[in-house]
Order: structure tokens, then sequence, then C-alpha cells
């Protein structure tokens, strides 16, 4: 297990070399001089070349690469050309929000979603099963947009339950530490702010997890089923085990392989900014930092953007392949 | 009926096992066998319907119990192995943890104590290290260890019927004896009665005091093991003792049964073995045929021995 895994964190070291490449390229990629957009198209020619040497556009691009990776090296991401601050320093809050959503969406869509999948397969055929597969496949096919601009206008309009848009109540903003402001409010012993916190996270996060809910449900439905036919299912319950405990524990556990590579692509898919969810809702998450960084030809964010999200990606993915280790014996490299 | 623990499954099947002994039921696939032991043990897949009659065990009626009443039965009194050991064990539990469920749940002993009665489980059914093998998962084991585990997590809360279905049907030729003899040794150390499935007669010579020949889902013939093998009576008895092949006759082709087992569901009136039996006249096509006693212990559902009881219709003697 614990060869394995280093094993396993080794290998992240090409993937990562190998992402990083071809981002570099895509964003090299696109037709246009920087330096050219930057002071726009009544700079002059010396204007434009001095920018480009500035920037290292003169040099071959395994140079400015190189020079790339090795500013990475040391944590730096690059300067934004619409800011002109670093990256590194302005891309958290924005990454810290997106964090925050997306686990409270994946939360709410693995709580619901694996146990509607598990009672759906324990009662299978009955009006509960086709009541869940239904609202998933409701779930699954309902556009997102949609749904977030539902629940405004019912919850938070008509009911007036819950707020609109944003992350913290404005009259009385929090303070941020690590803009996890579930974290910060508690940090700071805000309790009246952490209520206004989870109240904001409320509608963005059902509209975000509703569809990894539904196919979480319909996947854990489908994986419960086949291992419920197995044998071993069968010793359990020969040996007197009550059916609770053959659902809960003997057939969950091997259930769950597959359901966890799926909450693991999932979780990976809404931390790569879920643009849709954020616009609706005013959350300035990843997904609005890199959508204004292409309205602005921000290349310099684009890229390290991407880079920031895709690396999510591939450690969401890492502990994924981990988690499989930890769950199944049978696994051994 | 009471202390005896018999055990009695009634409407087309019928049948008791007594404590202590070893009853093998006999039969090709798809007559009934596994269905028969999954309703003793209340197990029946829930879309192939319910069991009808009576199923008494220890005098009490298994059938109309309560699913709370079963769950107490089911491994503390009436225990099962299976015939796949390679996929009856749960792949992500150790092996300590599946022997000492069934002690948790019925005996309600803490960890430890089940656990080192697992322990003494384990080197009762014959495996080296023990203690090892405990932390250890199904896939480290073979085929041969895995059915001892089955064997020793069956047997770890004494119960009083053992249900083996085709226990070494899945098992290399020298694995099944083994296997055999362990299940032997424990129904001769306990007095655990166990009931044996199989259609392996090597088996049921080697293994059974009395024997239960099942066709379609109805008992065909039950008679004492030497009884069945010396002057089998039904027609279908015979075929299958014929079948079984002979090293000392050089003959080209082994002898089979005509003809298949009718599909359940597909039963038709009269005999169900007559489409397939040679001494089938126009009684066994009309008429079904009662489990009759012919003297003895021995019981067969067949025509022929309607008025001339006792007659054996074959001349093959086994010594």
């Amino acid at each position: 297990m614990f060869s394995y895994t280093i094993r396993r964190v080794g290998l992240l070291i090409p993937v990562l070399l190998g992402m990083t490449f071809i981002v570099f390229m895509m964003i090299r990629a696109i037709p246009g001089n920087p330096a050219q957009l930057i002071l726009g198209q009544q700079a002059s020619k010396d204007a434009i070349e001095t920018l480009t040497k500035q920037l290292g556009l003169d040099q071959p691009w395994y140079t400015q690469f190189v020079h790339y990776l090795g500013g990475l090296f040391q944590g730096d991401l690059g300067m934004s050309l619409k800011t002109r601050s670093p990256i590194s320093d302005e891309i958290w809050p924005y990454l810290a929000a997106t964090i925050e959503l997306s686990l409270v969406a994946i939360l709410i869509a693995v709580i619901i979603g694996v146990n509607a999948g598990i009672i759906s397969a324990w009662f299978q055929n009955s009006w509960f099963d086709y009541a869940v597969m239904l609202i998933a496949l409701i779930g699954v096919s309902m556009p997102i947009f949609w749904l977030g601009l539902m629940e405004q206008y019912f919850v938070s309009i008509k009911w007036d339950l819950l707020p609109t848009t944003g992350r913290d109540n404005i009259r009385m903003p929090v303070e941020a530490i690590t803009h996890l402001y579930l974290i910060d409010t508690l940090m700071e012993g805000r309790f009246d702010q952490f209520i206004e916190v989870v109240k904001h996270l409320i509608l963005p996060g059902i509209a975000l997890g509703t569809i990894p809910m539904a196919i979480i449900a319909r996947m854990t439905r489908s994986s419960m089923l086949e291992v419920m036919r197995s044998d071993y299912i069968r010793t359990a319950r020969a040996k007197g085990l009550k059916m609770f405990w053959v659902v809960y524990k003997h057939s969950l556990k091997n259930a769950m392989i597959p359901v966890i590579t799926v909450i693991g692509l999932q979780t990976g898919l809404l931390l790569g900014g879920a643009i849709l969810t954020e616009t609706i809702f005013g959350w300035p998450g990843i997904g609005t930092y890199i959508y204004d960084a292409i309205q602005s030809r921000d290349y310099p964010v684009i890229q390290s953007g991407i880079l920031v999200v895709a690396t999510l990606f591939v450690l969401i993915n890492l502990f994924v392949d981990i988690l499989y280790a930890a769950i199944d014996p049978r696994i051994k490299y | 009926m009471t202390d005896d623990g018999e055990i009695s499954v009634v409407n087309s099947i019928d049948f008791q096992v007594n404590s202590g002994e070893v009853l093998g039921i006999v039969g090709e696939s798809g007559c009934g066998k596994s269905v028969t032991s999954l309703s003793v043990m209340g197990l029946v897949p829930s879309p192939a319907g319910k069991v009808e009659g009576d199923i008494l065990f220890n005098g009490e009626n298994l059938v109309s119990a309560s699913e709370k009443r079963m769950r107490q039965i089911r491994g503390n009194e009436i225990a099962m192995i299976f015939q796949e050991p390679m996929t009856s064990l749960n792949p992500v539990f150790t092996i300590g943890s599946q022997l000492i469920e069934a002690l948790q749940i019925h005996k309600k002993w803490p960890k430890k104590k089940a656990q080192a009665h697992a322990v003494d489980m384990l080197k009762m059914v014959g495996l080296p290290r023990a203690e090892e093998l405990m932390k250890e998962f199904p896939h480290q084991l073979s085929g041969g260890m895995r059915q001892r585990v089955m064997i020793a997590m069956a047997m770890i809360c004494a119960p009083k019927l053992l249900i083996a279905d085709e226990p070494t049907t899945a098992l290399d030729v020298t694995i099944q004896a083994q296997i055999l003899e362990l299940m032997k040794k424990l129904n001769e150390e306990t007095d655990t009665a166990i009931m044996m499935i199989t259609h392996d007669l090597g088996v049921v010579a080697e293994m059974c005091q009395r024997v239960v020949v099942m066709y379609a889902g109805k008992v065909v013939e039950e008679a004492d093991v030497k009884t069945i093998f010396t002057s089998p009576k039904h027609p279908y008895t015979v075929g299958l003792i014929q079948s079984v092949p002979d090293m000392r006759d050089k003959k080209e082709r082994l002898y089979s049964i005509p003809g298949n087992v009718p599909k359940p569901g597909s039963v038709k009136a009269g005999c169900q073995f007559a489409p397939r039996c040679a001494h089938a006249f126009d009684r066994c096509i009309s008429e079904t045929p009662a489990l009759e006693s012919l003297g003895g212990s021995q019981r067969v559902r067949c025509w022929l021995y309607e008025d001339e009881k006792g007659v054996n219709i074959v001349d093959r003697t086994i010594s």
C-alpha cells in the first residue's frame, strides 16, 4: 500500500510535465502577438518590439517553456496582463471559492446519491426504486442554468428563504484568512457569519450537485445490483446477518469501487469551474476567473488557470487511485 | 420429531435428516437440489416464488417462521457451504472478520473471544498458520483452502445441520478427497447432521448413510446407502448408478440416461421420468405415482412396484 502510493505519486511527475507542455503549446498556437493585443491597435512598432522582448516572446518556444517551467517550480505562475499582478497571488481566492462550492456540491451529491442508489438496489422494482430512477433521469437531463434560475425564483424570491447570489452577506462581509469562508468564519468565531455562508452555499450547491447526484445514484444502483447477486452475499445472508448489514457492509464496500471512480471524475469536473452556476449565483470562482481572462485575452492567466485546474484534476484522480487500494485488497502493483 | 433434529421437506419433496446423520441428495443438474437446500435456509431467490408446505426443524416449521427467527437459525443452527469456494468469500474483508461475524451475531461474543475461537476452527479444519490467515484476504488463498475456511465459517457456531451444496464439485480431485474426509471427521466429532447435495455417486458412497434421489423436483427414491447401490429400485436410480464409469468394464462408450431433465414449469401429468424410462407403460404417462414404502427404509416413486414390491428390475449388482 505504501510503496504503491509512493509509486503512484512518482508517476505524477511525467503527467504534470506533459500537461504543462500541452497547455503551454496550446496557448502559443493561438494566432496573434500578445504584445500587440496588450498595447492595442494603435501601438507603434517599436513599442510592440520592446514589449515582445520584455515578455521573452522573441525567444524560441523551448527557451520560453524552460523559463516558464522554472518559474512554476518557484511558485511563479506568471503575471496577469490585465491587472499586472502575479497570478499566484490573485488566483487563490477564486480557487478557494470554487473548492468550497464544489466540495459542498459533491457532498450533497454523494450523501443523497449513494443512499438513493443503495436503497433502490435493495428494493429493486419497488415504487421507491422507480421514483429514484425517474428523478435521477430528470436530474441528469436537467439544464443547470434552468435549475439555478428556478431555485432563485422560488426559494429566494417567492418564498424568501435563502439568498440569491454571492458568498456572504454584504452587510457583514467575511474577513478572509484562508478564503475558505466556512473555515474562516469558524476561526474567527463568527457563527452568525458561518450561518450566512452556509445559507449562501445551499442553492448553488444543489444546482451544481444535481447532475453528479443523479449519475452517482444510477452508478451505485447498478453496481449494488451486480454485487448483491454474487455468491459471497448469499454466504453473508446464510450466516444470519441482518439485511441492513448485508447491504451496507458486505455489498457496499464491493460496490463502491466503480462509484468512487465516478465521484472522483465528477469532483474533478466541478473543480474545473462550473461557469454556468458561478455566473447565475454570482460566485467568484475559478471558472469566472478563467472566463474573464479569455474575454480580455489575458494569456498568462488562461494558461496558468487551466494548469491549476488540470493539476487539481490529476490530484483527485491520484487520491481515487489510492482509495481503490485502500478498499480492495486485490489491487496490487 | 423434537430431539433427534428431524427435518422434513414436504410437498412434492419429502425426506428427513436425523441428527448426526449424513444424508445424500442426488440428482442431475436442474432437478431442484439447490432450491431444496436454499428453501431450508429461507434463502430462495425472491422472484422464484415461495416455499409451500412444511420444513420442520426440531419440530419448528421454518416455512412459517418470521424473518427474524430465520436469521437466528441461519448460521447458528443450520449452516450452509456452497459449491464455489472461489467466489463465496467476500473479497474485501479479511478471513478473520468474516469468520467471527456469526459468533458476534448469534453468540454475542466479544471480538477477542470470537477471534480465539476462529483460530481454533481454522486449525480444526486443517489450515496451517491459522493466526496469520485471520489477517489475510480470500484472494491470497487457494480454492481448497477457501473451502476449508467456508467449512470453518459454517461450523463455527456448532450448527445442528450443515447443508453442503456440492462442496467439492469445483475442486481438484485430490483436494476433493481431503475436503470429504474433513467433513466426515467433523460429522463424527460433533453431532452436526450433514445434508450432502451432490451429483457425484462416489461422494455419496464415501460419505452418506442414507440417500435421497431427486428427479424434476420430486423425491423418486430413498434408501440407506447400501441398498441404493446393491438394489436400486427406481429406473432413474438404476440409470444413475449405471452411469458411473467402472474401471473393470472395458466398454467403448460410457452409459448415459437418454434425454434431459424437464425444465421447471414444463411439468406434465404422470411420472416425470416416463419419457426417458425404458420400462414406462401406459399408466406412467397418465398417473403420477406416489412415494411408497417397500418395507424397511426404502421408498420409491414408481408404478413398477405397485404390486410386486421388492422385485429388482435390473440384474446389475455392485459388490
